[in-house]
């Protein structure tokens, strides 16, 4: 009932309890971030004291160590080539389809929407198998293609439940006038519908790289050594039984750093974005 | 997803040009390895033994699959995750999104939105590791902190129920937060001008959440619930990076374990593609259910 006498007095300064919370709130969801951050940058023997040091002694030892190796580089590039190929190809394809369900009617298209839509139930594991038998038959384990080409089974999915809603909001009328006005179907989408939505597809653009970079399961089996990723890389630090925390942990801060702050900086619209509209 | 009882005329064909590619595409890298997969289930399909011709099974291989209780094991551990996991997210999801929303402070409440982004975008695998190293039993912060409450240091990935509940706090770590942003976006759907006359009504506190601000929920849980249910049934990557579904397979989810039987040491994907087809049945069934039962309501 604090509550209740909380909402009934002046609106204004923030409670004890209400800063206790919020604290709380921030420190567990921040602190394994940190503890990853700090781990890479600390000397291996500070990570295997018993009393943990809440401020570490800095060192770039491991980072130096992980850049030299090389396969860390390269994974990221990989992961940079893949996902960047991936979304554009997604949205290439998935973004005409959307405007053509958003805006047309058609016999068996609550089925098509239907399909589309529960590819986000379909375990990897189901695709992975066929993919893989087919993949070894037409030499294509371990190349960008085989990934590329995989990771459409979610990224066109994905692209098509997003926009459906984004064109939707565009008002009908405005492709109307433009029938009238002579305007073929291809070209109402390309000059009107598609600069209108452009700003929230740079939302699914985001959304579909982040998901890509952060694929374990298909990269895990048909890449090898040259089109390996970023998330294969790190999980190669669990090998043996000396794991060597230091550089798998700086390898993890490189693999995660960048898309958590690529996130952050458009949190607001991703948010929509994630519950695939399902809010309005 | 409103669709017009009215008959439609045939889809103009520069509008099918627009939309067969994905179309297309999508039949050919979803249907037409699936249709591979049924056929491979059918075979004594072994990589480990190449050179062997690929016998033609019947359905030996979805009767071994659902003879044997380890495909049942899988499911149950699976299940077992999604009906502890699922509601502790939802729950705690609420507790947050009801506490920001209520912040009279709005420069801490967008701090927080902010930082509740960030689990959502950290990679899967780079969780499972940073458990390995939080939970570790002998160094890990997590029994550190337990210390001071006097619990002994915890095995957490010797021990199977300690495992299992590491697994459940990583995955409710990245995910409560995103709960939580998605609820208050639903929250902040509502008018102000209907919140105040409510509180007129229903008064304020529990009342007031549960007259005016729950039904506005609604629709934010059940995205969640079709989501997370969606993504726990797939989950396969923040477990293997920490038990890889270990100590014996108390955190083998069903993907792991076909991931396992298919590219482990057997390699016998006949076997592992009647699993895959299996859990295939099963994913379709409850995506069918959710969608019937849920969409419905939100539609109309």
């Amino acid at each position: 009932m604090k509550i209740n006498l909380r909402s009934s007095r002046k609106r204004s300064k923030l409670k004890v309890w209400e800063i206790i919370v919020g604290g709380g709130i921030a420190t567990t969801i921040v602190f394994p971030i940190y503890w990853m951050i700090i781990t890479g940058l600390r000397p291996q023997t500070e990570t295997f004291s018993p009393t943990p040091k809440l401020i570490p002694t800095i060192t770039l030892d491991h980072y130096k160590e992980v850049l030299e190796e090389g396969t860390v580089l390269q994974g990221l590039w990989n992961s940079i080539v893949v996902a960047t190929s991936s979304t554009v190809l997604a949205l290439i394809l998935g973004v005409p389809a959307a405007y053509v369900l958003a805006r047309w009617e058609f016999k068996r298209k609550s089925d098509l929407w239907f399909w589309i839509i529960s590819n986000r139930f379909i375990s990897p594991i189901v695709v992975v198998l066929p993919f893989f038998l087919i993949a070894i038959n037409l030499q294509l384990v371990d190349t960008y293609w085989v990934m590329i080409i995989i990771y459409q089974t979610f990224a066109i999915p994905f692209v098509v439940w997003l926009s459906v809603d984004q064109f939707r909001a565009i008002p009908k009328e405005i492709d109307e006038a433009a029938a009238v006005d002579g305007a073929s179907i291809i070209k109402t989408f390309l000059k009107i519908d598609l600069p209108l939505v452009f700003p929230s597809l740079s939302v699914s653009a985001v959304l579909i790289f982040v998901a890509c970079w952060n694929e374990l399961l298909f990269a895990q089996i048909l890449t090898r050594s040259e089109a390996i990723t970023g998330p294969v890389v790190a999980l190669g630090y669990m090998s043996g039984y000396d794991i060597r925390w230091g550089p798998m942990m700086a390898t993890s801060t490189l693999v995660v750093l960048p898309i958590i702050l690529f996130t952050a900086a458009l949190s607001r619209n991703l948010v929509r974005g994630l519950a695939m509209g399902a809010i309005k | 997803m409103k669709i017009e009882k009215v008959k439609q005329p045939k889809l103009p064909t520069s509008a099918r040009l627009l939309l067969y590619p994905s179309v297309i595409a999508l039949f050919i890298i979803g249907i037409f390895p699936l249709l591979f997969a049924v056929w491979v289930s059918t075979r004594q399909y072994q990589l480990s033994k190449a050179y062997e011709p690929k016998t033609f099974l019947g359905l030996d291989n979805y009767i071994t699959v659902l003879t044997s209780p380890e495909f049942w094991v899988a499911l149950r551990i699976t299940f077992t995750f999604l009906i502890i996991a699922l509601p502790l997210q939802l729950i705690m999801g609420t507790l947050i999104a009801v506490y920001i929303y209520n912040l009279k402070s709005p420069s801490l409440s967008s701090l927080l939105r902010v930082i509740l982004v960030l689990p959502i975008a950290v990679t899967p695998t780079i969780t499972g590791l940073l458990g390995r190293l939080i939970f570790n039993s002998e160094f890990g912060i997590i029994n550190y902190f337990l210390s001071f409450i006097g619990i002994q240091p915890v095995q957490w990935l010797a021990d199977q129920r300690a495992a299992f509940i590491a697994i459940i706090i990583l995955d409710t770590w990245q995910w409560t937060p995103f709960a939580a942003l998605v609820l208050i976006a639903s929250l902040m759907v509502i008018p102000p001008q209907v919140l105040e006359a409510g509180k007129l009504d229903a008064g304020t506190g529990f009342n007031l959440f549960r007259y005016m601000q729950f039904p506005f929920l609604l629709p934010g849980f059940t995205a969640l619930l079709i989501l997370r249910t969606a993504d726990i049934l797939k989950m396969y990557d923040t477990v293997y990076a920490f038990s890889k579904g270990g100590p014996g397979v108390a955190t083998e989810l069903v993907s792991l374990y076909i991931n396992r039987i298919g590219f482990g040491k057997t390699f016998d994907i006949g076997l592992g593609s009647a699993q895959a087809i299996l859990l295939l049945i099963i994913c379709i069934g409850l995506s069918r259910a959710y969608i019937k039962i849920f969409y419905r309501e939100i539609q109309v």
